[in-house]
């Protein structure tokens, strides 16, 4: 990567650092101004449950849409062509309803503060530590891939060496959760939706019209890379090559069912945005209400790709040139002049800001609540848990920086990520969807369903696969099977487990479990909103609806 | 209910972000504002450069235009329906309005 550094440089200027600086100069702010709302651990760690929909909802979508997202997704339409849509359309919106409709009331009316705290209720102290610690330990690792490729990123960009860049944003990030907490990392992720997206849309369409409109792009690109490569079905029949090396039935189970289920409902870093919302109707409504931004980002996400590789045919052809990850970048270089190229630094910074804030704030909740409030320090007023939280969330920017190495050895930095999340996250969703759904499921199953399935996925991955002992086309079909192997795996052994232990007594379970409420709440708690275009069920069907709509273009 | 539950209830009595935290969307009008107006005045500015750079599109003056007109959405929002109140049971004390 240091290779490219010259060749990729920005024309950037001092209008282009004045807007980078005012950004900077509002992080911190919002983190002041946050300060003062601060006054117990709630507050710090879930924003009081106190926020409106629409704010939790851009933050829910914000989380995810980091700068190794942007970068990772821009890549992928580049190196797999439009196949990438899946990750979207059949991929997070179907799991972000199910999310929003099906299981935020049991998390957000069970008031459960993280999702290995539901655990903990639901099953017992065994798989609610070992997701903890999972959890803990995979959120460091992904905050220090984000400052990772935010380090290579920047020097590339703007020449900054590597530590400059790091030091420089984890302290911003440990600055303004810090003092903040929760509150202040939403308030910046619902910035830095505007700002990333101020961003994009200008570099799609200058990108479009410099190769020609949609029709010159398809055209490129179906003279350079076949006419399957702009559909996003064409040649995934079982047996049949296409560039993402997955077939229908690995696509729609692997990556549309298990894999997003796995990372959209269990993945706490969204989660936690829901359930800082004010009531239950508005945290079932934000991750619907992030599902509508996410069915378009494609459009300035992917396409963009598509635009580098017609611009810069040789993408990602040679191990010392331009690599797929560049794509953002080498548009930003070649099209934006002055102004908006400021404005587009500013994006992708606050986005790798925004991501890493994002692991961060989750990982200080269940540090903190889940590992040392439930076992550690049993017991302490509430005061004590706010300042263990702002510590924590130093230690967690220290180790993330210290982590930022173990990225270094992917290429794409998604494949990375996804490897990790088919690893923790399908394994876990697995547990819950059991958990909730099969009052027997005993207290051993969810802890050995949770260990089997991610050592399942684990000796999928690095042995069958990597040993070439199964072969599969490419690291992404792998994650694929692998998602699906955990999920089958975790499946079966908390069957078999249930099925020889005792269940757990049916009062333990109230309010955890379908079909059940806790007790003293004769209902569910209120809803909050009766207006119409604020309905859950509306929302969420309509973003499957919109979803299923939009690839028909893509299908013939 | 259990123990946690009571305890999160707790909390939320106690709980300041409902009363005290500020609207997002001043920030996000202002700073939109603020940015609008720099790119804006760039694409008044523009060299003969810039636009070829940008395939003859004046991409500064548009985008400065779209940030300033989100920003001015946003303000006037926050002007037409201010944050409500939280309700009073909930928040005990500080039932002042959210800011």
């Amino acid at each position: 990567m240091i290779t490219l550094a010259e060749g990729l440089r920005l024309p950037t200027n001092g209008l282009d650092y004045t807007i980078l600086a005012i950004y900077f100069a509002v992080v911190l702010g919002i983190g002041f101004a946050a300060k003062r709302s601060v006054k117990t651990s709630l507050d710090f760690f879930l924003s009081g449950r106190s926020l409106p929909a629409w704010v939790t909802g851009l933050a829910f979508v914000a989380a995810n849409l980091g700068a190794t997202e942007i970068l990772g997704m821009a890549a992928n339409g580049a190196q797999y062509g439009a196949y990438t849509v899946h990750w979207y359309w059949i991929g997070a919106i179907p799991a972000m309803v199910f999310l929003g409709l099906v299981m935020m009331p049991f998390y957000y009316g069970s008031k459960v503060r993280s999702v290995p705290e539901f655990l903990l209720h639901r099953f017992g102290p065994s798989s609610h530590l070992l997701s903890s610690i999972i959890f803990a330990v995979s959120s460091v690792l992904i905050a220090g891939v984000n400052l990772y490729a935010m380090a290579i990123v920047l020097e590339a960009l703007l020449g900054w060496p590597e530590w400059v860049a790091i030091v420089v944003a984890g302290f911003f990030v440990l600055a303004y959760i810090t003092i903040g907490g929760l509150s202040s990392a939403i308030y910046n992720e619902v910035l830095q939706f505007f700002v990333i997206l101020a961003a994009l849309i200008p570099l799609t369409i200058v990108g479009l019209k410099r190769v020609g409109g949609w029709d010159g792009l398809t055209s490129s690109l179906t003279d350079s890379h076949g006419g399957d490569f702009l559909t996003a079905w064409g040649g995934t029949g079982i047996g049949e090559s296409n560039p993402l090396g997955a077939n229908w039935l690995t696509i729609v189970l692997g990556l549309g069912f298990v894999m997003s289920f796995g990372y959209w409902t269990t993945n706490f870093a969204e989660v936690q945005r829901a359930l800082s919302a004010k009531n239950l109707s508005a945290a079932k409504r934000t991750p619907l209400i992030a599902a509508f931004p996410k069915i378009f980002i494609p459009l300035v996400v992917v396409v963009p790709g598509l635009i580098a590789l017609v611009m810069e045919p040789s993408l990602g052809k040679t191990k010392d040139g331009l690599q797929y990850n560049d794509a953002i970048p080498v548009l930003m270089r070649d099209l934006l002049p002055n102004g908006v190229l400021g404005i587009a630094v500013t994006g992708l910074l606050a986005a790798f800001m925004a991501g890493m804030a994002a692991n961060v704030s989750s990982f200080n909740t269940v540090f903190t609540n889940d590992i040392w409030a439930a076992y550690l320090k049993k017991g302490r007023e509430d005061g004590y848990y706010l300042k263990t939280g702002r510590v924590v969330t130093a230690v967690g920017v220290l180790i993330g920086m210290g982590t930022a190495f173990i990225a270094s050895s992917f290429s794409n930095i998604m494949n990375y990520l996804q490897t990790l999340f088919s690893f923790f996250n399908v394994p876990l969703f697995v547990v819950f969807i059991i958990g909730m759904f099969w009052k027997r499921t005993s207290a051993a199953a969810g802890f050995w369903g949770l260990l089997s399935g991610t050592v399942a996925a684990m000796v999928n991955y690095f042995w069958f696969y990597k040993q070439g002992i199964i072969a599969i086309p490419s690291d992404q079909g792998a994650n694929f099977v692998s998602s699906i192997v955990a999920f089958v795996v975790g499946a079966v052994v908390m069957f078999v487990i249930t099925l020889v232990t005792k269940p757990k007594s049916a009062e333990s379970l109230a309010g955890l479990v379908y079909g059940t409420r806790s007790p003293g709440m004769e209902e569910l708690p209120a809803e909050g909103d009766d207006a119409w275009y604020r309905k859950p069920a509306l929302l969420g069907w309509g973003a499957v609806v919109l979803a299923a709509l939009c690839y028909i273009p893509f299908s013939f | 209910m259990s123990d946690y539950q009571h305890e999160v209830e707790e909390l939320e009595r106690k709980s300041a972000t409902a009363a005290r935290l500020f609207d997002v969307r001043r920030i996000i009008g202002g700073l939109f504002v603020v940015y609008g107006v720099i790119v804006t005045i760039a694409g008044f500015t523009a060299s003969d450069a810039d636009l070829k750079k940008a395939q003859d599109i004046n991409i500064n003056l548009w985008t400065g235009l779209g940030m300033l007109i989100l920003g001015v959405l946003f303000l006037l929002w926050m002007k037409l329906r201010p944050a409500e109140a939280p309700a009073v049971e909930e928040t005990g004390a500080t039932d002042g309005p959210a800011d």
